[in-house]
């Protein structure tokens, strides 16, 4: 994206400036800016040119929404099996209870609204943990080469053999159910496929001609880091955010499904587990367990969807192919 | 290919393997210090009964001894015995290995062969209505949990519509033998099977529809049309060889995932397999029972990896160094 | 009745951000053995041109005007005629060849496809195909062993080499070399040359000939035609061109290849300031007017077509004039 060229001397520099303006001489610094700004107007339009990509936004803003008015929308209370009592078990769903309710009496609607705000929490936080691990493994290992690189890969390596999902288990069955315990869990074993991404990308960024010229202007590491790794780093790392995100809600709802999540919070998940251990199936109870799950997907493929469009912008190279040849 | 490249691959995962070794052994160490304290709780035993117990289970002597006895003991194929019912650990493992693999390999078969070829036609014929619906299908099972997906086809299908049974391996009480066995338990597994071929098709679609388009701009799909070859032909020959070499890796890999794949799943239908096992050495809980599994798991991923790497040397000239 | 023949080829490529005119305008004729030019800057069209001969543009690309090879219709033909004249009739050595090949099938079979697609046009089974590309191999100068080899095991000058066997393989009329010798260094580039002249002249092919570099075409075609902006803008043959260009775009391709001992050379490395226009978006009037150093106030508005320079050499500059009228560089009205 933003490559600046170490210009020792400050002179001004006539920056051709993308788009229809006349150039315009700036100090380097300035044009560097001038080229960012005018790169996010760029992605900006994209997207809103791209209508499944926004399509993917607007309905992850929704949930987001949703999760986080939770309190607006939905007393706590829905969730209480002991304020619950006086409800009819298994209703199906009516104008009081919109998704019917549970085998406690439980409003579905309330676990739906309150468990969309966990799941959502462990996916972005999980994330966070997953793509900051793996991002700082990649970009060490990238960068220094060597044995650093070596010993980081052998690493993610071995993390990549050992099966995820067993892992995760036995990780959240040592730990105590919690809440943090989960985006822990989550965090640690999905790191490795980060890493291996951002290396590979450091590594083509590093063989770029630039840098070296940089270094041969007596650039110092850090400077050639932040100036040039990272920002040729930082879409994709930000691609494979927004697609990090809904294997981490996938993993929490499997987590959840199979007991390991915390007791005290509800998550869309734990009603699928509770729906199933209550008997919701035999019972052709469709609204206990139906609504969870559709939020989960819409979400994953408002994910997802947001998520590739976005690799496309923001990878020339796939852009390419989408524009047709030559 | 290069004798040197098969060695290469091989001492790695063996030294993998050894690694994995090394944190089986600690991780459970680490999770549990006396994991017979377990077995102890509420009963009055004496001091003497609990040494024999711990004698028994190799619990003695330092952390050290205690490892090198394990690593003995699982060279000679001693994994232990099962806590919760007493009997060997690779007996457990062993009647319980089947179900899940006749489940998840049969799944895996399927979404591979299906998600392939509708990705080539897909990838192929980029942005017509096939592309579109076949994408279109593949995200959705690809964002889907596979065990709701299981309870769903288990509400219409069994429970609905009774078409299929609710769960199982096999009608219960059943003495069926020979064919009329192997067709109950096919029926049982019909859904299970449904739901995790379904569950996997949308990666080996999106995958391959992916890797035939980074080849349909290739020069060589150029001048093999320039030479004469029907399109068809130019697909066959020179577009599938080369957009299947990514895909062989993750399918390869995949397979390593056959035996800790379908945990939930096998849940949702009282499958009882390896998945089962594992959720039942969970809420033990029966360490040397999750340590054989640990240990089986991380084996089948391993192998699966080394036959990746063998086979794309095979497949692709480029890297065995020929 | 020529062996290729372009009428007024026009071609404009669909993109998702608009169409756009690669070619815009060229006809050309080939005879049989008669050997061929054409060169330009990339973008020009070129290798555009080579593309549609053979009917292997993307879906959807506008092609107008008309392409006969020998008197057939080239866009009229049904895909089994056209799948029968591919390679058997003309033939195309690409460009970049670890590309070109197929990086999982031996060079070997990859001739031997060729062949045995025609099979039945050169009466040829498969153990008759085989010893057929080791002949063809030896004659580019490899060791028929080298059938087995992977593409990535040979170096540049000898995929090069296949490729040109591979293009030989089923004795077309006519050969369009694309840009064969770009990514080869100087002294492989000369061998692959001096191969082609050899063989063009041995089996009187028709030879067209693609490149950026016109230093090449010199020793190796009779007649030049100069592409800029998807047109022709000089055409004739190629000694004359190079002696006396009148196009100042032909003038300035020439002089881009300095002569060696010549004193004039030395000293005034001369490049073209500017880049090749967007085909998406071509100045007004004629396409080289901004880049031009004689350019008057007309060529902003005027697009010239060909103009008769003498027998046989054509250009498209406001300033040729036919040989008995002065030329000057002020406007017609003074």
């Amino acid at each position: 994206m933003s490559d600046v060229t170490s210009n020792p001397a400050n002179e001004p520099v006539v920056d051709p400036a993308p788009g229809d303006h006349p150039p315009i001489a700036y100090s380097p610094r300035a044009a560097a800016w001038a080229r960012r700004r005018a790169s996010f107007a760029e992605l900006a339009r994209s997207v809103r040119s791209d209508r499944i990509a926004f399509g993917g936004l607007v309905v992850l803003v929704l949930f987001i929404v949703m999760a986080v008015a939770a309190p607006l929308i939905s007393s706590r209370s829905g969730l209480s099996a002991v304020d619950s009592v006086g409800n009819s078990a298994w209703a199906r769903p009516s104008w009081e209870f919109p998704m019917g309710t549970d085998h406690l009496g439980r409003s579905v609607a309330a676990q739906f609204v309150w468990g969309a705000r966990v799941s959502l929490f462990v996916g972005f936080a999980a994330t966070v943990l997953t793509v900051g691990i793996g991002s700082f493994v990649g970009i060490v290992a990238g960068f220094f080469g060597g044995w650093a690189d070596s010993v980081m890969m052998r690493l993610t390596d071995w993390f990549l053999v050992i099966p995820f999902l067993p892992l995760a288990i036995v990780l959240a069955t040592v730990l105590d159910r919690s809440l943090w315990n989960i985006v822990f869990v989550i965090g640690v074993t999905t790191w490795p496929a980060t890493a291996r991404l951002v290396r590979a990308q450091v590594l083509t960024v590093k063989q770029r001609l630039y840098v070296d010229r940089a270094r041969a202007l007596g650039a110092s590491r850090t400077h050639i880091v932040g100036r040039h790794i990272l920002p040729n780093v930082a879409p994709l790392i930000l691609a494979n955010v927004t697609l990090a995100v809904p294997i981490s809600i996938l993993t929490e709802t499997t987590l959840a499904f199979l007991g390991l999540a915390d007791p005290n919070q509800t998550s869309w998940g734990k009603t699928l587990e509770e729906a199933f251990g209550a008997g919701a199936i035999s019972r052709n109870a469709w609204w206990y367990y139906l609504p969870a799950g559709l939020g989960i997907v819409a979400v994953v493929l408002a994910f997802t969807l947001f998520g590739r469009a976005l690799e496309e912008i923001l990878d020339p190279r796939l852009r390419k192919r989408s524009r047709g040849q030559r | 290919m290069r004798a040197r490249f098969v060695v290469a691959k091989v001492a790695g995962s063996l030294a993998t393997l050894a690694f994995v070794l090394v944190v089986n052994f600690f991780l459970f160490r680490v999770v549990n210090d006396d994991p017979t304290a377990s077995m102890f709780r509420g009963r009055n035993m004496s001091a003497d009964q609990i040494q024999q117990r711990r004698e028994q289970f190799d619990l003695t002597g330092s952390r050290l001894e205690q490892f090198i006895a394990y690593v003995g003991q699982t060279l000679r194929g001693n994994l232990g015995d099962s806590f919760l019912s007493n009997r060997p650990v690779t007996t457990e493992i062993r009647e319980a290995i089947w179900p899940t693999v006749a489940l998840v390999g049969t799944s895996t078969v399927f979404a591979m062969v299906i998600g392939i070829t509708l990705g080539i036609y897909a990838g192929w014929r980029r942005r017509s209505k096939f592309d579109v619906a076949s994408t279109s299908f593949s995200m959705f099972t690809y964002s889907v949990p596979d065990f709701w997906l299981g309870m769903l086809l288990l509400g219409l299908f069994a429970v609905t519509l009774g078409w299929f049974p609710t769960g199982g391996f096999e009608d219960a009480g059943s003495t069926a033998t020979g064919l009329a066995a192997l067709l109950d338990q096919a029926h049982h597994m019909v859904l299970p099977a449904l739901t995790l071929t379904l569950a996997y098709i949308g990666e080996y679609m999106i995958v391959m529809r992916s890797s035939i388009l980074d080849t349909v701009g290739e020069d060589y799909l150029q001048l093999a049309r320039a030479k004469g070859l029907r399109d068809a032909d130019v697909r066959k020959r020179h577009a599938v060889p080369n957009a299947l070499l990514p895909v062989v890796s993750l399918t390869a890999l995949n397979f390593g995932f056959i035996l800790s794949g379908a945990i939930a799943v096998e849940s949702i239908f009282s499958w009882p397999g390896l998945g089962q096992a594992t959720l039942e050495a969970i809420r033990g809980p029966d360490f040397p029972m999750l340590q054989g599994l640990f240990l089986l798991f991380s084996a089948s991923l391993i192998v699966a990896n080394l036959a990746v790497d063998l086979l794309y040397g095979f497949l692709d000239p480029r890297v065995a160094g020929r | 009745m020529s062996l290729l023949e372009l009428r007024d080829l026009r071609v404009t490529y669909r993109s998702e951000r608009g169409d756009v005119p690669a070619v815009r305008g060229v006809s050309l004729t080939i005879e049989r053995g008669q050997t061929v030019g054409l060169a330009g800057e990339s973008g020009c069209g070129k290798s555009t041109i080579a593309g549609a001969v053979l009917r292997l543009l993307p879906k959807g690309t506008l092609v107008e005007g008309s392409i006969l090879f020998d008197g057939e219709d080239v866009y009229e033909m049904t895909p089994g005629r056209l799948r029968a004249v591919r390679w058997s009739g003309a033939a195309i050595v690409f460009q970049g060849a670890l590309h070109s090949l197929n990086p999982v099938r031996r060079v070997g079979s990859q001739i031997e496809e060729a062949i045995m697609l025609h099979s039945a046009d050169l009466g040829l089974d498969r153990s008759q195909a085989r010893r057929r590309v080791g002949e063809l191999l030896e004659q580019v100068g490899l060791r028929a062993d080298r059938a087995r080899s992977y593409p990535h095991q040979m170096s540049g000058g000898q995929r090069q080499r296949v490729l040109i066997a591979l293009a030989l393989a089923c004795e077309p009329d006519l050969l369009i070399a694309d840009e064969p010798t770009t990514a080869l260094d100087v002294m492989v580039q000369a061998q692959v040359l001096a191969l082609l002249a050899e063989l063009q002249a041995d089996r009187g092919l028709a030879l067209l000939f693609i490149t950026h570099d016109l230093s090449v075409l010199n020793s190796v075609c009779e007649r030049l035609m100069v592409m800029y902006a998807g047109r022709v803008v000089e055409e004739g043959p190629s000694r004359e061109l190079f002696a006396d260009p009148r196009h100042p775009y032909g003038r300035a391709l020439s002089q881009a290849f300095p002569t060696i001992g010549d004193r004039a050379s030395r000293m005034h490395p001369t490049g073209l300031p500017g880049d090749p226009p967007d085909p998406a978006a071509l100045p007004s009037g004629c396409a080289f007017h901004p880049r031009c150093d004689v350019a008057i106030d007309e060529c902003s508005a005027l697009d010239v077509a060909l103009r008769d320079v003498n027998a046989g050499h054509r250009a498209a500059c406001v300033h040729v004039e036919p040989p008995n009228k002065r030329v000057t560089n002020k406007s017609v009205t003074s």
